[in-house]
Parts: structure tokens; sequence; C-alpha cells
């Protein structure tokens, strides 16, 4: 089973990376750009096949590594097979 | 007292560490590999600036979990003292040793040079041969120094009083313009409930002899390593 885990700053905390490109994007020609906040992505694949247990083991990972839960959020996408 | 200096794959202030430990202070000193899984006997840890792993995914994420720092992390809950610094601060956040995390700073630049720093307390083994309010001047050397908590945490902090040292102009006024990184209540170094961990963004080792042009760094390790009262035999 495939997975993505995105991971975002939380929307209380300032996002300067995010500030700086809607800036950039602003400036080359996209003025419609109101708010951009820069995370990460990870296609992860797992030997399970059991929706809950990856569901699980992914939100773990994410608690214990991928993301700092004291100023990023993650969400978790199980992707079907072949989706990914 | 007993030193060990932890090297991880990118530590670039570890012999800085390690020279003021050793020929300034003349302490035991040695070198702990990220891959150790013990100590080496040593009371007093400290954890370097530089990079750790590349600073892959987050600043010190990686390092948080080698081996060493299950060591480290015995020692801090059995009371042991641990000094992070710059990398090491982060590497302290990122293993909950340390309550907040260290974000890019907030004008996304590297930011290298001198900063003024207001030392909040002066009852703790790092910090008894400072007065509380003095200022002091230390280099800092980071992209990643911006540190941020939940509100509610940051009250929480001030009110067990764990904000050691805030970032402030050379009167020591709180004022952000002096503030390089966008810190949060322009907090520059914390410590844990016990008193017994302590990070901080800029470099003591840097300013730890005249010779450097700056020695206000030099009053953290002598505190750490010979208390408040004896005299430093070996002070240059």
């Amino acid at each position: 089973m495939k997975a993505r885990v995105t991971v975002y700053p939380r929307r209380e905390i300032l996002d300067p990376q995010g500030k700086a490109i809607r800036g950039a994007l602003e400036r080359s020609g996209f003025p419609e750009v109101r708010e951009v906040r820069a995370g990460k992505s990870f296609e992860i694949e797992l030997g399970t096949e059991d929706p809950h247990v990856a569901g699980e083991r992914l939100a773990a990972m994410c608690e214990k590594l991928l993301a700092n839960t004291v100023v990023e959020e993650y969400r978790i996408e199980l992707l079907t097979e072949g989706a990914g | 007292m007993r030193c060990g200096v932890v090297v991880f794959p990118g530590s670039n202030c570890d012999h800085d560490v390690y020279h003021v430990l050793k020929h300034v202070l003349e302490q035991e000193v040695s070198f702990l590999w990220h891959e150790d899984t013990g100590l080496k006997g040593s009371e007093l840890v400290v954890l370097p600036g530089g990079w750790s792993y590349g600073d892959y995914l987050r600043g010190g994420a990686m390092a948080a979990l080698s081996p060493v720092m299950a060591a480290v992390r015995e020692h801090a809950e059995r009371g042991g003292k641990v000094l992070g610094v710059c990398n090491g601060f982060q590497v302290l956040c990122e293993a909950r040793l340390l309550p907040g995390a260290l974000r890019r700073n907030r004008n996304l630049r590297f930011e290298c040079r001198d900063v003024h720093l207001r030392v909040e307390r002066d009852d703790l083994p790092f910090t008894v041969r400072y007065r509380a309010g003095q200022v002091v001047r230390m280099p800092i050397a980071h992209g990643e120094g911006n540190y941020e908590h939940f509100e509610a945490e940051l009250d929480r902090l001030e009110a067990e009083r764990r904000v050691v040292f805030r970032y402030v102009s050379p009167a020591g006024e709180l004022d952000e313009a002096w503030n390089p990184n966008g810190s949060a209540r322009a907090i520059a170094g914390v410590t844990n409930a016990g008193g017994n961990v302590l990070g901080l963004m800029p470099h003591p080792e840097r300013c730890a002899e005249e010779v450097l042009g700056n020695a206000d760094g030099l009053a953290l390790f002598e505190s750490v390593v010979l208390g408040a009262t004896e005299l430093a035999g070996a002070r240059r």
C-alpha cells in the first residue's frame, strides 16, 4: 500500500518561506495568490494492505519523526494501488 | 569534571568546545561518537554546533534519534548536566529534552554576527557566574534559530522561569530590532524543568578567551564545571 504524508507549518505560525514564495509569485504575474504555505510531502510504500494498520503506523511515524508537532501539522492520505 | 563532547557527522564546533573545557579550564574531556551507546562516565555532556546528518528533514531531527542520544536522555533524566549549543539546541528540542522548536529565521537569512543577550537567571548550574540582568555579547551563526512554541506553553515557560537567555539591545532592553531571528519572546536559550539541561543558539565557546576579543562565554563553562565559588586555576 502506498501513502502520501504532507507536513505543513501550523496555521498560527508565521511561515517565512511561504511568505517569500507568495511575494515572488506576485512579482511574477500572479497577484491573485493570497497565501502560500510551504511544506513537505513524503510518498511512503508500506508492506501492509490493511488501511487501518497503515493509518495507525503512519500517524506514529509522523509523531516520532516526519513532523515536529510543536510547529507542524500533518495529513495522511492512503493511495489506492497504482494511483500513486 | 569529566566532560563529553558529542560528535555527529557534520558537527563543527566540537573542537572549540573541547578546547575551552580541556585547555582553558583544564577538565577531563572525551569526544563521544554519535554511534556510542555510553557516555564514558561524563558528568557534563555537550552537544556542539554545526550540522548533524545533513540536517535532513529538520535541523537536529535525525540526530535526536541517534544511539548516543538514548544515553544522553538517560543522563538528563537522572539529573545529569547537558548543554546544547546551536545545532545541539535543535537536537535537544527535537529529542524533546527541551521544550519548543527552532524554525527558519524570520528573514530567511543565515545570521552570522554578534548579538546581545540578557541573562535571565543566575541560579542555574550553567549561569551561577553571571548576574541576573547582566547583558553579555556572543556570536550567533544559524539559519534556523527562530524559537517557537504554543502560546500557552510560552506562558508556562515564563511562569516557570525557564527562559535563560533573551536577545536584547546593548542596553539590555527587549526590542524586536535586536531579535536576530524572530524568536518568540526573544528567547535565545531555555532550560528543562530540572534546570540541568540548557540549550542556546549563541556560541559561548566562540567567545571564551580574551585573546578572541570577547570572553563573555567563559562564565557559562566556568559555572558548569567549577560552580559558583571555586576559582578557575587555569584562567588565561
